[in-house]
């Protein structure tokens, strides 16, 4: 299995008043292509912080963090956001839809920022939203669906260019219990289908319950890692 | 151009709110683009009047004429010089006398300017056939209508005029109001009583003699001793200065109304950056740089410029129109002024104007959308995210 995601001692320290808190202590992992893993723990167990590396949003303060042969603490802001738009998709705890755009844009929105030609642009955001079941609602802006919904635009926003890794932070988390799995399930479907890396950070037990591979961290270090 | 798109749909997407900051800026281009024009078109109707009733293709002033001078009239009524004395027998040049005396209207008494000219020229508009009368009792003259109101002068009015000739005795005799002109430049109306210049030479004891010699195109321009020859340009400079320094005063209400706009841009920019905080980390994750983000705000508010241009061209046109073909009214009269001023003013609105106001107000918007949108480039993507950065 190809590793698309290399952790090597990984430490992330952030300012605190006069001193500094370390949310990442040491961290070393690894992950290959098609995983469906989950870094699991209680909040302020460093899960989010590193998700951000991982998706080149923040920097190592030590150590590195190798993402799709390049290392993320050496990337330019222009060649980190070169990274995002290629390669990675995010999905988020609040979705962070853009709410003025709608559905189709929205999902589009990607596409647009890699200059890909219109006809080919609507293709690949219809097929997407066909994935996600949304395909009735490309003219409805975010404001107007349900929670499941917006989540499952976000799925479809961060597949639609087909990235070699989703990054998926608390991806339930407003989520009922119902809506939780129809999304594990379509992230699933996606990961078995198009083999998708997806890494996500979580403490729900709805979604370590569909993860191949559990990250336990505590404090900052992994304290298990187990391929179920 | 993508970042075009992504931000013309961003505001699009605003709705209301930007139809509203839309309409207001709006109102400014609309506004300074009137406003530019009236003053365009109010400075070449005062060169166009001035040269019409005063100036014609230029003047020649005895070298000692001030026209802000009174003292340096007597001095400088002289013989024409005779080099210009064909020109002067041919009507290419009109000679004019000019010399300081009193009217008694109603026992009034009331300083004047006596203006001899020729009753038969043809080179300004002042209609001096008037002045052709056989009837030889009383000097006829002709007043402009600011004057004749100012002095409650009627046609025919009879009245006493006092003056000095060239010895320095006083002389009075009857005038008489063979004409009353109405005309929007002021110097030849204002104070001044207009006469035939023989009969002011004769008054004078002034023989052949002139102040100024007004130059018709046809007349070629020729150096003469003793004499300056002042052209058009020269000749309306003061005016424009003048159209200058009032178009200054007028200017502050398009600046007062550009500010609002700006204001409403800079709010709306300020509010955005601070409420869509969570769009901008979105933004950033999917792959726009900071840079770029910044730009993205910085169009989205220069947009709105763009689309007051095309909504101020949907209202303003026929509002444009009217102030180019019909003009308006002021109902003042130019004397009160200072300047010539015509009954109705018209907007002179050239391509010119309407891309520099375009210019000017797009600028004026990149920099009030991009003040705001530096911010971002301060901000942490991960906090973003979360709606926290700010």
């Amino acid at each position: 299995m190809k590793t698309i995601v290399e952790v090597k001692k990984l430490i992330k320290k952030f300012p605190v008043g006069t001193g500094f808190f370390t949310a990442l202590n040491g961290v070393d992992l690894q992950f290959g292509e098609g995983e469906f893993a989950g870094l699991v723990g209680p909040s302020g167990s460093g899960k989010t912080t590193l998700l951000n590396i991982i998706g080149s949003l923040d920097v190592p303060s030590e150590g590195e963090v190798v993402v799709l042969c390049k290392s993320v603490g050496g990337l330019t802001p222009k060649q980190a956001a070169q990274l995002r738009k290629e390669e990675l998709g995010f999905i988020f705890q609040n979705y962070n839809l853009l709410p003025v755009y709608t559905v189709f844009e929205n999902v589009e929105f990607p596409l647009l920022l890699l200059n890909i030609p219109a006809a080919e642009r609507k293709k690949r955001v219809l097929e997407t939203l066909e994935w996600v079941g949304l395909s009735d609602k490309i003219n409805s802006r975010p404001a107007q669906l349900s929670g499941g919904e917006c989540q499952r635009v976000a799925i479809a926003r961060a597949m639609v260019k087909r990235p070699l890794l989703v990054l998926a932070d608390e991806p339930t988390a407003n989520l009922d219990s119902d809506n939780s799995h129809k999304i594990l399930q379509t992230m699933l479907k996606l990961n078995e289908e198009l083999k998708t890396t997806f890494i996500f950070a979580t403490h729900d037990e709805k979604v370590i319950g569909y993860l191949k591979r559990i990250i336990r961290l505590k404090d900052g270090k992994v304290v298990d890692d187990v391929v179920v | 151009m993508k970042l075009i798109k992504t931000a013309f749909r961003s505001l699009i997407g605003n709705g209301l709110k930007t139809w509203l900051n839309v309409f207001v800026l709006s109102i400014s281009f609309v506004l300074i683009i009137i406003l530019q024009g009236i003053l365009k078109g109010w400075s070449n109707q005062a060169v166009d009047d001035t040269i019409k009733w005063e100036i014609a293709d230029g003047q020649y002033w005895q070298g000692k004429y001030d026209p802000y001078d009174p003292f340096s009239f007597d001095s400088s009524a002289v013989a024409v010089p005779a080099e210009l004395q064909p020109d002067i027998d041919r009507h290419l040049l009109e000679p004019v006398l000019i010399t300081q005396a009193s009217i008694y209207p109603q026992g009034r008494m009331q300083g004047v300017l006596l203006r001899g000219i020729n009753p038969d020229q043809q080179l300004l508009k002042i209609p001096t056939k008037m002045l052709n009368t056989s009837d030889t009792t009383e000097i006829p003259v002709i007043v402009g209508a600011f004057m004749a109101r100012q002095n409650k002068l009627k046609i025919n009015d009879v009245f006493t005029l006092r003056w000095r000739d060239k010895n320095g005795t006083f002389e009075a005799a009857d005038i008489r109001v063979a004409g009353i002109f109405k005309t929007s430049v002021p110097s030849v109306d204002n104070g001044s009583v207009w006469l035939p210049l023989k009969k002011l030479q004769e008054m004078t004891l002034r023989k052949n003699c002139a102040n100024i010699l007004i130059k018709s195109p046809d007349a070629a321009v020729k150096a003469v001793p003793g004499w300056n020859f002042k052209s058009v340009d020269k000749l309306t400079e003061s005016t424009r200065l003048l159209v200058k320094t009032k178009s200054i005063g007028t200017s502050m209400f398009y600046f007062i109304f550009l500010l609002l706009a700006m204001l409403a841009v800079f709010d709306t920019q300020m509010l955005s950056i601070f409420r869509r905080q969570r769009e901008i980390g979105t933004l950033v994750a999917l792959g726009m740089t900071r840079k770029q983000v910044v730009w993205h705000f910085t169009l989205e508010g220069t947009i709105n410029a763009i689309l007051a241009f095309a909504v101020g061209a949907v209202w303003g046109t026929p509002i444009m129109w009217y102030m180019v073909v019909k003009g308006i009214s002021f109902n003042m009269d130019a004397n009160e002024i200072g300047i010539a001023m015509a009954d109705t003013m018209y907007a002179s609105i050239t391509p010119g104007l309407v891309i520099g106001t375009m210019l000017f107000i797009l600028c004026v918007t990149a920099v009030v959308s991009y003040l705001p949108a530096r911010k971002i480039a301060k901000m942490n993507p991960t906090e973003a995210i979360r709606g926290k950065a700010l």
